[in-house]
């Protein structure tokens, strides 16, 4: 392993339709038209010193070190500034240049703190590196003057320090904060020699800093450097990997040194990320070596007694031998298997195949249950395929941008970043959400719409808006006879045109003004390019599904699909969701969604596999619940997911996890599911294995072993371990040899290898002969089914009502600094900015209970009741209250029902009627599992419990 | 599953297709079973409806006689 450093070009790289050739000390260099002097330099391989430049962020032209001298021209302009012009003749290096460069460089030093030994950044320090390439061999000012040596540390956040003695305030800090980040935290106070970086007169942590680490990594010298950096020095070798939290996923350098991670810093040449990243992926990589991970298997009969740590063989084959038992005693569709959206492609593939070929079952299912299934079935039945049409950078093209239930500021953080730039550039943004997002006010952006409908009524929102488009002439009438099934056009379009559908008649039921839901259809339905981006808050729903069709109705109508710009984009939850619905984790469809029942395609994976298959759907996630507590279910191996804290009304889960009498757990700690495991199989950390994921927008990313697994195997592993003592043998040396067979068995990835992947960075599916590279955009020449369907998507109240007893809507949702159980976030310092679930009540709900700020409070629904803290916040409506679930104390799904999608029985999380009190104690269910927690965490040989 | 969940869940797919014409309607339903629901859960809503389905939406009970799982299956 050798460390990678990517080429710094000095200044952003330009795209431009026509170029430019100029002469660099001599050499000949062709650059787009636009690209600055510095850039060009560059590319003919010439380095010009430069300190306030970096390529991430636009020239500034302070430090003057990047000075040139331009044949014909005066004076000495800076590279960094200056554009490339046809027919120039450059000169960076001269007897001049270099006094110049040199004093300048003595004036940075002088008021530089001279501990190079001993400082954090020796060895990867611009300034260092500057005053070597300058020759600067003397100071001739001392540090008896007025200096800067002795400012304050500030050590405030806990991922990176800020010590200002070393600033030389070239502002790239600033600058990363407000053109890559978007947050604007940074200003540059002061002028001249009393200039100064602050984050607002105040402490970084107490600031609007989200900690996406931007700032740090822009910084040429130690002002702003890595705690672990500090602690551990440099690092020496670095793995080019993907982040495991969110669906953005992000593109990163592991840092090493030996087997020990130094830090993650963003690779630039990630192509969903272009080199940013946001606090997780950044800076919470420290669950990886908690002292909570188990690192050696674990039996016990009953999960009232004590765990025993034995050998891996002995856990596998106890597991193998339950299996078969509990098959042979109660029949083959008895047990069934959950695979991870945090795991691999390549491990997702293997459980499904171990489900389908080894238990001789379609009972495998995956978390997308909970969240995005909706997005598979509503985008399959309309276009053809189970997955967004654009890719990230699409968003650079859109003129409006119409964000529908998600709220990427917390949850997609680095894709935010880069709507956020397209907006302050000028794109419009219409927002319909319950609660008032961060990004409906922002720095430089302001929402046109912000469409505050009551939750539970997005259909009738978008059925509105598509009245809108139907009544008044706002139809892409050639996109739709060119692309569109007519007869279902035709019919949604006197559908959607019936005064029932109109805005005025539903604002009763949507609470949305109707002059603002027709001026938001008629800006979305009359942009050059309007894109849609969703999450959660479209298809947690009771129609959750409808509301997917009905956005891909609305994007058709106005011909906003098959190019760059537009679309209908989910934006996805966890890392690999995207992936472990592409590999088969359905029970009713094998990889490439391809139904169970389809004889050709069963034929071939019968062919590859050997065994024969079954026809039939199987049991998705609670149905095997529900047929847990039937008695007909009675075993399940659950690869790194914790069902009990993310499934909806928890005691029907615990009820149906209590029922079944082999439950096998594969995850890195003990989670709440594992309280009811009969087996634990250590895992592995994204750093300790080989594999792929696949992130929202289709790109497939290698996820490359930095370490080796800490508890011996990696999760692929621990797979095929499992299958072999079932009798049902799968042999790969490499995770490589998982992706050749899915390749060879799913049309859409025939394309995709390894090797491919390598050469290429990363790769969107579709990958086939038809798109050898990947296909960035979908649907460009025709969808991908054929023609266009538009469907019928009657609004359809939920059964959840608010009643005298339950008057509240509760919805939940995620932030920025925990991710989804938390099983990851809460094991790292980022419980410093959230470190307990916090009910969010606008003022009047607050009032008219009696309650204040910080008060603990009940929540209950008719499912069940927990206790949180409450805090005032007129982010949200009258009527409506807002949580998170990251936290297992708080016990938020024991409140959540099991209304669920039509379609997909995604849980309708974002709707459950409650009721909030003021309260002094826990709720009795949280009192009572935290003895369960305790009693069922026991461990035979250590006396000290694990949670 | 708890037989008031099952109806739920049955009438909420004809909720979704009642806004079709009947025929499509019944086999968007029908067809919506047989793809989605594991043979267990058809095979205990068929029994349901032919004990009378009360309950159940009429699109369902008229659907239920398409949905019958193939009898090898278990
Ligand atoms: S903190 Fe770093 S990036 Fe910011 S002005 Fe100072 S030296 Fe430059
Ligand atoms: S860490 Fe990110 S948000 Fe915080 S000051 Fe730096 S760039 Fe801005
Ligand atoms: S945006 Fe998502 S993928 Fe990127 S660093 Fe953050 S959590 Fe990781
Ligand atoms: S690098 Fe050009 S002025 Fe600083």
């Amino acid at each position: 392993m050798t460390l990678v450093r990517e080429t710094d070009y000095g200044t952003p790289l330009r795209e431009a339709a026509t170029t430019v050739t100029l002469e660099v000390d001599g050499k000949t260099v062709t650059v787009p038209t636009g690209t600055s002097v510095m850039r060009a330099a560059v590319e003919s391989g010439v380095t010009v010193p430069r300190l306030c430049a970096t390529d991430s962020l636009e020239p500034f032209g302070s430090c003057r070190l990047c000075l040139v001298e331009i044949e014909g021209r005066k004076g000495t302009p800076a590279s960094c500034t200056t554009p490339a012009e046809a027919g120039m003749k450059v000169t960076t290096q001269s007897g001049k240049l270099a006094r110049m460069r040199r004093n300048v460089m003595e004036l940075y030093i002088s008021d530089h703190p001279l501990d190079c030994l001993t400082c954090p950044a020796n060895g990867n320090c611009e300034l260092q590196d500057m005053a070597g390439v300058v020759g600067l061999r003397e100071v001739r000012y001392g540090y008896e003057g007025s200096n800067h040596l002795h400012e304050e540390k500030d050590e405030s956040n806990p991922y990176f320090t800020f010590d200002p003695s070393k600033c030389i305030v070239c502002s790239r800090c600033v600058r990363a904060c407000e053109e890559t980040q978007g947050t604007f935290a940074l200003t540059v106070k002061g002028r001249g020699f009393a200039s100064k970086i602050s984050p607002g007169d105040m402490l970084f942590l107490d600031s609007e800093c989200v900690s996406c680490g931007s700032c740090v990594q822009a910084c040429p010298t130690a002002t702003l450097t890595e705690k672990s950096v500090i602690e551990m020095g440099q690092p020496t070798d670095s793995v080019v990997t993907t982040c495991a939290y969110c669906g953005v996923g992000c593109a990163f350098k592991a840092e090493l040194q030996g087997n020990e991670v130094v830090r993650m810093m963003p690779f630039k040449d990630g192509k969903a990320n272009h080199g940013h990243s946001c606090v997780k992926g950044r800076f919470a990589w420290g669950y990886t070596t908690h002292q909570d991970r188990i690192l050696s298997p674990m039996i016990r009969e009953k999960i009232t007694d004590p765990w025993r740590e034995v050998s891996w063989d002995e856990a596998i084959t106890y597991a193998a031998s339950e299996f078969k038992r509990i098959q042979a005693k109660y029949g083959n569709d008895s047990i069934g298997g959950i695979t991870s959206s945090r795991c691999t492609n390549e491990e997702t593939f293997l459980v499904q195949k171990l489900v389908r070929a080894g238990f001789g079952n379609n009972n495998v299912d995956t978390c997308a249950r909970v969240c995005h299934s909706p997005t598979g079935y509503g985008l399959k039945t309309t276009f053809g395929t189970s997955a967004g049409t654009q890719d990230f950078d699409s968003v650079d093209d859109a003129d409006v941008v119409f964000v529908i239930g998600a709220n990427p500021t917390d949850a997609h953080p680095v894709f935010a970043s880069r709507m956020k730039r397209r907006l302050r550039a000028g794109a419009s943004l219409i927002v319909a959400d319950p609660r008032r997002i961060d990004l409906v006010r922002q720095p430089h952006i302001e929402a046109s719409h912000h469409l505050a409908l009551r939750p539970g009524t997005n259909v009738a929102v978008i059925n509105a808006m598509a009245h809108v488009v139907a009544t008044e002439g706002l139809i892409d009438e050639a996109f739709v006879a060119e692309r569109c099934d007519m007869a279902s056009f035709n019919r949604w379009r006197a559908f959607v045109s019936e005064e029932r559908n109109s805005p005025e008649a539903t604002e009763s039921i949507t609470g949305v003004p109707a002059g603002s839901v027709r001026s938001a259809a008629r800006l979305y339905a009359t942009a050059r390019n309007s894109a849609i981006y969703y999450g959660l808050g479209v298809t947690e729903h009771s129609q959750g599904s409808t509301m997917v069709m009905g956005m891909a109705n609305l994007a058709m109508a106005t011909g906003n699909l098959g190019r760059k710009g537009v679309g209908v984009n989910p934006l996805r939850g966890q890392n690999n969701v995207q992936g472990s619905c592409d590999m088969g984790s359905f029970p009713h469809e094998f990889s490439g969604y391809r139904h169970v029942s389809d004889d050709s395609v069963r034929a071939m994976f019968e062919e590859v596999w050997g065994v024969s298959l079954g026809g039939e759907p199987g049991l998705r996630i609670p149905n095997m619940l529900d047929a847990a507590v039937d008695g007909t279910f009675k075993g399940i191996y659950i690869q790194g997911e914790d069902i009990v804290q993310s499934d909806p009304n928890t005691r029907h889960v615990t009820a149906g996890l209590a029922a079944m009498e082999c439950v096998v757990i594969q995850d890195l700690f003990l989670n709440e599911t594992a309280s009811y495991a009969h087996v634990f199989l250590p895992g592995s950390s994204f750093l300790e294995k080989d594999g792929t994921f696949t992130n929202a927008e289709r790109r497939i990313s290698r996820v490359r072993k930095a370490i080796p697994p800490k508890a011996g195997m990696a999760d692929w592993e621990i797979t095929l371990a499992l299958a072999k003592a079932l009798g049902f043998e799968m042999s790969y040396s490499h995770p490589s040899e998982i992706m050749a067979e899915i390749a060879r068995l799913t049309p859409t990835f025939s394309g995709v290898s390894y090797e491919k992947l390598d050469r290429l960075g990363s790769i969107q599916w579709p990958c086939n002969d038809r798109a050898p590279e990947g296909t960035p955009v979908m649907h460009v020449d025709g969808f991908v089914r054929g023609k266009g369907q538009f469907m019928l998507t009657e609004f359809v109240a939920t059964d959840e009502r608010t009643t005298d007893r339950f008057p509240l809507l509760l919805t939940t949702g995620r932030i920025l600094s925990q991710y989804n159980v938390g099983a990851q976030t809460r094991r790292t310092p980022n419980v410093t900015w959230f470190d307990e679930d916090i009910l969010e009540l606008h003022p009047w709900d607050a009032e008219n209970r009696g309650i204040n700020d910080g008060d603990l409070v009940e929540l209950a629904s008719r499912a069940g009741a927990t206790t949180l803290h409450a805090r005032i916040s007129e982010r949200m409506q009258p009527g409506v209250v807002y949580t998170t679930f990251h936290f297992p104390g708080s016990a938020v799904n024991v409140v959540t029902t099991e209304f669920a999608d039509w379609a997909t029985e995604c849980p309708e999380y974002k709707v459950t009627a409650v009721q909030v009190r003021k309260t002094s104690k826990p709720s009795e269910w949280q009192a009572t599992q935290d003895t369960f927690r305790d009693e069922t965490t026991r461990r035979r040989d250590r006396s000290v419990n694990r949670v | 599953m708890e037989t008031e969940k099952m109806v739920h869940r049955a009438n909420e797919i004809a909720r979704f297709w009642e806004a079709y014409p009947h025929d499509e309607a019944l086999e968007g339903v029908a067809g919506h079973i047989r793809s989605f629901w594991e043979p267990r859960f058809r095979r205990q809503l068929v029994e349901y409806a032919q004990s009378g389905g009360v309950g159940l939406h009429t699109l369902v009970l008229e659907a239920v006689r398409l949905v019958v799982p193939r009898p090898e299956s278990t």
